[in-house]
């Protein structure tokens, strides 16, 4: 593991975290040493973000230095199985609403916080996150939304896996531009997350980790 | 001796924008014909109102109340959002219906669920909409993407024009990507030479485009004659649309439609030096955007829907720097020509609450969605009037004693000795309409002042 490397991340350093990476690949380190310290600074940056040191901004950016590290290892990197995930989570935006940033953000955060993410995407059938569900085994449903239709919506998907009989295998949480909690309770939905890192509390609550 | 234009000071512009109000005309020049005395004194009532709210020298007679919709007015007269895209007599008459049944003291216009054929025409890329992407019963929405490029921003900053005509615009719509083989105007200068300038207007595509423009424009004319039409007959009844024109925040220029929300905020990082020499470009182009509609439509409110400045979108530093700076400048720069900017400020703007102190008092009205409007209230009370609030979860899922509950303690802090609006916080597509009229109706009753 590289400190050197994390904490540049973490600082957001994009020319000097991949020219390190650059070096590091060619003295001979070992890339999954070096992709794990890329997720110790991705770690950082999501305390930072819980901290409130770090916005929005600050993420989508640490995600776009990740990206372009991931790029440098993938040569060096024999394919394997994704290792100590903590659980897997279902996240989507609900039927007719096509909003995919706050989506976005929640899948990203909850990926670098050590979950297995299935992500369905935007305008997503209720029907699809059920077959999810079956599908996977996860813990953890997120829905999103950011449009009034999006209760509906909600709600319509919850009762859809109520009446599959999955609801007592799974937690739901609901997030997006006007959701609060008497939309939750419309939609019967376990929780409702402000931001990406209350979603991120959330699943960790329910999942553990 | 009447002042000329040039030569009043901005609270002068104002006052004669709120004169012109109260002496509305109809489309011919003519003074408006109003249906009813009735109607007449309810119009003027209403501007007044508003304008006391505004300008913070006194308290209204009451708390006026504003219903500013999404699709809720077409989806209550019983139509989809297709229908009221496409069949623009259904859609101004839903709209009116709206207006007459719920008596908002200022209806905001049958212009957004826009010409769904004219888009069809131009093969618009940038939302998807009812029949083209989205189901017929529900609202446009967006499609996020770059649409400028990250090394784009040179041309941008050179020329704006020359870049949307041959750039941005040939990529949302379709049918205009002819229009990336133009040539800059500002290349024909003499006669050698000058018909070199002309040659890609006689290329098959390029006529195309004009052929699907000149389509397109005859499509947004009798739209524009619906809408415009609803807007004459409902101040004949004492509605007056306030609404003269659209403006928005430099950084979500570039941030909604340009670069994207990615986009921009990687810029932060990458070359934020040019990122703002391109926000400065578009201060005045912003400005000129604002002014030339309230000219156009002789009406001074200016509307600016505010997206990525909101709470959590930037830090504190990362606003003053990139966000505020020049889009206190565009709002300067419309209050300096006579218009009343009216930003919506969508999600949480607490944190940003203190910058607006250093706008000049009594010259602009904020519609806020999630913010705290007491606090509001206490920071920036003195300064802007506020409006709206009441959460659209509420109007859909509530009671009406909820909405009552709400109302009263809006108006009792946000609303304490004057400068509010009552009104919703986000623009909404579904509601009980028993809430929506809970609503206005409570508004009237106990936001009387004394």
């Amino acid at each position: 593991m590289s400190e050197e490397l994390a904490r540049l991340l973490a600082d957001l350093k994009e020319a000097e975290a991949l020219a390190f990476v650059e070096k590091a690949l060619e003295q001979g380190s070992d890339p999954l040493d070096l992709l794990a310290s890329a997720k110790e600074g991705m770690a950082i940056v999501g305390e930072r973000f819980a901290d409130s040191d770090y916005f929005i901004p600050d993420l989508v950016f640490s995600g776009e230095i990740l990206r372009r590290i991931v790029a440098l290892l993938e040569p060096h990197l024999k394919k394997q199985g994704e290792s100590n995930r903590l659980g897997k989570v279902i996240m989507g935006t609900v039927k007719g609403d096509i909003h995919d940033i706050g989506k976005d953000l929640v899948v990203f955060m909850l990926d670098v916080s050590g979950f297995e993410v299935t992500d369905l995407g935007i305008d997503v059938p209720v029907q699809r996150f059920v077959e999810a569900v079956r599908e996977t085994g996860s813990k953890v449903v997120g829905l999103s939304g950011f449009l009034t239709l999006a209760f509906d919506s909600m709600k319509q998907t919850v009762d859809a896996i109520q009446e599959a009989g999955l609801r007592d295998d799974v937690k739901i949480m609901i997030g997006g531009g006007q959701i609060d909690e008497r939309v939750r309770r419309f939609t019967g939905a376990d929780a409702y997350g402000k931001d990406a890192i209350e979603a991120v509390a959330l699943a960790q609550r329910w999942i553990g980790g | 001796m009447e002042k000329k234009w040039e030569e009043m000071s901005a609270e002068e512009k104002q006052e004669a924008q709120f004169q012109k109000l109260l002496a509305p005309k109809d489309p011919e020049g003519n003074d408006l014909k109003f249906q009813s005395r009735e109607a007449e004194a309810a119009y003027k009532a209403r501007i007044n109102r508003l304008k006391d709210a505004i300008q913070l020298k006194r308290p209204p007679d009451r708390v006026p109340v504003a219903l500013f919709p999404s699709m809720f007015p077409y989806m209550y007269a019983g139509m989809t959002v297709q229908e009221a895209m496409y069949d623009y007599e259904k859609c101004v008459a839903g709209y009116k219906k709206f207006v007459l049944d719920f008596e908002p003291d200022f209806p905001m216009g049958a212009a957004g669920p826009g010409p769904g054929r004219f888009y069809e025409i131009l093969d618009y890329k940038l939302y998807s909409w009812p029949g083209h992407g989205v189901a017929p019963e529900h609202s446009y929405q967006c499609n996020e993407g770059e649409y400028m490029k990250a090394e784009e921003y040179d041309l941008l900053l050179s020329d704006p024009s020359f870049y949307f005509r041959n750039f941005y615009l040939p990529r949302v719509f379709g049918k205009l990507a002819p229009w990336n083989m133009l040539p800059p105007l500002t290349g024909i200068l003499e006669m050698y030479g000058v018909a070199f300038n002309f040659i890609p207007f006689g290329l098959p595509p390029v006529q195309d485009a004009y052929k699907a423009l000149f389509e397109a424009g005859a499509e947004a004319l009798k739209w524009a004659m619906a809408v415009g039409g609803v807007d004459v007959e409902l101040a004949t009844l004492g509605f007056p649309n306030i609404f003269g024109g659209f403006s928005k925040a430099p950084f979500d220029v570039l941030g909604d439609t340009l670069r994207g929300t990615r986009g921009i905020m990687i810029d932060m990082y990458r070359q934020p030096d040019k990122l703002l020499k391109a926000l400065e470009a578009l201060t005045p182009i912003m400005i000129g955007l604002g002014l030339g509609a309230a000219q156009q439509t002789g009406k001074p409110f200016i509307f600016m829907p505010l997206h990525k400045g909101a709470d959590g979108f930037l830090s504190d530093a990362q606003y003053k720097e990139f966000y505020w700076p020049t889009f206190k400048q565009v709002m300067l720069g419309l209050i300096e020509g006579g218009c009343i900017p009216l930003p919506a400020a969508e999600g949480g703007y607490n944190t940003r609450l203190k910058y607006l102190n250093e706008l000049p008092k009594g010259k602009t009205l904020w519609m806020f969605d999630q913010t705290d409007m007491a606090a509001a209230k206490e920071t920036v009370g003195d300064t802007i009037c506020l409006l709206g609030n009441v959460p659209s979860s509420l109007l859909k899922l509530g009671t009406p004693d909820d909405i009552r509950d709400c109302v009263k303690k809006l108006i009792d802090t946000a609303g304490k000795g004057g400068g509010y609006v009552m009104g919703n916080g986000a623009f909404f597509d579904e509601a009980k309409p028993e809430n929506v009229k809970a609503m206005v109706a409570f508004t009237r009753e106990y936001g009387v002042y004394k």
